[in-house]
C-alpha cells in the first residue's frame, strides 16, 4: 500500500505545508478580504436602496396627502362660494320680489283708486242721466217740472 | 495501486523531502485552481457577480457560515484557515476524481499533516486561552460526581484519538472510492480475455459510472467534514465550558 511506504512522507508533507502556505496567503491577502468587501459593498448597497425607497414611498405618501388636502381645501371653497353666491343670489331676488311686490301693490292701488273714481263719475251720470230722464218723462206726461221737486223725488228713488 | 503511487517527476531517482514529484504536481494544479476561482474569479468585484464570482461567493459564504454556527463568533478570525483547509481538500478531491489524476487526499502524510496540525494548534489555543481551565473540557460537570473521573478518562482518550479519525476519515473515503472504481475497471476488461466478460463489462462500467456520481457527491462531503470537524474541535477551544 503506497499510503504506508513512510520513505515517501517527507516530500509529501514538505509539499504539503508550501501548498497550504500559499493558498493560506492567497486567501487571507487578496481573495478572502476581496470577496467579504464584495458581499458588504453588496450589502450596503442593497440597505441602501431598500432605504431610499422606503424614503421615496414616504415622500410619495406625503405627496399624495398634500394633494388630497389640496382637494379637500379647494372643494370646502368652492362649496362656500357657491353657498355665499347663494345667498347673495337669494338676497337681490327677495329684494326684486319685495320691490316687485310693493310696485304691484301701488299700482293696484292707483288702479282700485281709479276704478272707485270711475264708479263715481258712472254713478254720478247715472243720478244726471236719471233725473234729465225723470224730466223729461215728466215733461212728456204733461205735467209742468220743477227741477228741485224732481231732483229729490230722483235722489229718494236712488237711495232706495 | 499504481495510481497512488508517489513518483518523481523528472527521472527514476530517489523521493527525498524536496523531489518534485507527481504530489508536487498536483498539489500546485490545486493551487491553480484555488488561484483561478478566488482570484481571477472576483477580479471583476462586481455588485451583481457573475458565474464564477457567484460560485466564489458560495464558497465563501458556505465556509464563513459554517464557521460563525458551529465555532461561534470568535472563532472567525480563525475563518481563513479553515477556509484554506476546506478549499484545498475540496479541489484535491474533486481533481482526484479526474482520470489519471493523483490524489493527494487519499494519502495518509497528507491528511495526517492537516488533522495533527488541526489537533495541536487547536489544543494550544485551548491552553492559552483558558490556561489549566481547559481541562475543564473532559471534567462533565452536568454527570454524577462519581461518573466523572471514568467520563474524564473517556473523554482524554477520545480526544487524543480525534486526529486519528479525523484524518483517516478523509484518507479513507478517498482511497476507498478510488480503490472500488479501480477494481470495477478491472472486471471491465474481462470481455477481452473471456467470454463472461458479456454480462460482466456492461455491469462493470454501469457500476463505475454509480461510484463515480457517489464520489462526486463523497468528494465535497469530506471535505465538509473536515472543515466542519476542525470547527467542532475550534469551538471546544475556544468554549471548553461544554
Amino acid at each position: 500500500m503506497p499510503q504506508l511506504d513512510f520513505s515517501t512522507f517527507p516530500n509529501q508533507i514538505f509539499w504539503l505545508i508550501v501548498t497550504l502556505v500559499v493558498i493560506y496567503y492567497v486567501l487571507s491577502r487578496i481573495a478572502l478580504p476581496r470577496i467579504g468587501a464584495v458581499l458588504a459593498e453588496r450589502r450596503g448597497t442593497i440597505t441602501n436602496d431598500l432605504a431610499m425607497a422606503e424614503e421615496l414611498k414616504l415622500r410619495a405618501q406625503q405627496a399624495e396627502e398634500a394633494y388630497n388636502k389640496a382637494l379637500a381645501d379647494a372643494r370646502a371653497e368652492a362649496h362656500k362660494i357657491i353657498a355665499e353666491a347663494k345667498a347673495e343670489i337669494q338676497e337681490d331676488l327677495n329684494a326684486a320680489i319685495a320691490k316687485a311686490d310693493a310696485e304691484i301693490a301701488a299700482k293696484a292701488a292707483e288702479s282700485e283708486g281709479r276704478i272707485e273714481e270711475i264708479r263715481e263719475s258712472a254713478l254720478e251720470n247715472v243720478t244726471e242721466v236719471a233725473r234729465a230722464t225723470a224730466r223729461e218723462i215728466v215733461e212728456a206726461l204733461g205735467q209742468s217740472t220743477d227741477a228741485a221737486s224732481v231732483e229729490s223725488a230722483v235722489a229718494a228713488r236712488l237711495k232706495g | 495501486m499504481d495510481q497512488f503511487l508517489v513518483e518523481p517527476l523528472f527521472g527514476d531517482g530517489p523521493v527525498s523531502w524536496y523531489t518534485p514529484t507527481n504530489v508536487t504536481l498536483w498539489m500546485a494544479i490545486s493551487v491553480l485552481c484555488v488561484v483561478l476561482l478566488l482570484v481571477i474569479g472576483t477580479r471583476g468585484r462586481a455588485v451583481v457577480p457573475n458565474r464564477i464570482q457567484s460560485v466564489a461567493e458560495l464558497a465563501y459564504g458556505f465556509v464563513y457560515k459554517m464557521v460563525e454556527e458551529v465555532a461561534g463568533k470568535d472563532a472567525l478570525k480563525y475563518f481563513p484557515y479553515i477556509m484554506t483547509l476546506f478549499i484545498f481538500i475540496v479541489f484535491s478531491n474533486f481533481l482526484g476524481l479526474l482520470p489519471t489524476a493523483f490524489t493527494t487526499t487519499s494519502h495518509l502524510a497528507v491528511t495526517a499533516t492537516m488533522a495533527l496540525a488541526v489537533f495541536i494548534s487547536v489544543t494550544v489555543l485551548g491552553f492559552v486561552k483558558h490556561g489549566m481551565g481547559f481541562l475543564r473540557l473532559f471534567w462533565i460537570d452536568q454527570a454524577p460526581l462519581a461518573l466523572r473521573p471514568i467520563l474524564a478518562f473517556i473523554e482524554v482518550i477520545s480526544y487524543f484519538v480525534r486526529p486519528v479519525s479525523h484524518s483517516i476519515r478523509l484518507m479513507g473515503n478517498m482511497m476507498a472510492g478510488h480503490a472500488v472504481i479501480k477494481v470495477f475497471a478491472g472486471f471491465a476488461s474481462l470481455i477481452l480475455v473471456s467470454s463472461i466478460g458479456i454480462a460482466v463489462t456492461p455491469l462493470s462500467i454501469l457500476a463505475i459510472t454509480a461510484i463515480y456520481a457517489l464520489e462526486t457527491l463523497v468528494a465535497f462531503i469530506q471535505a465538509y467534514v473536515f472543515a466542519i470537524l476542525t470547527c467542532v474541535y475550534l469551538r471546544d477551544a475556544l468554549h471548553p465550558h461544554h
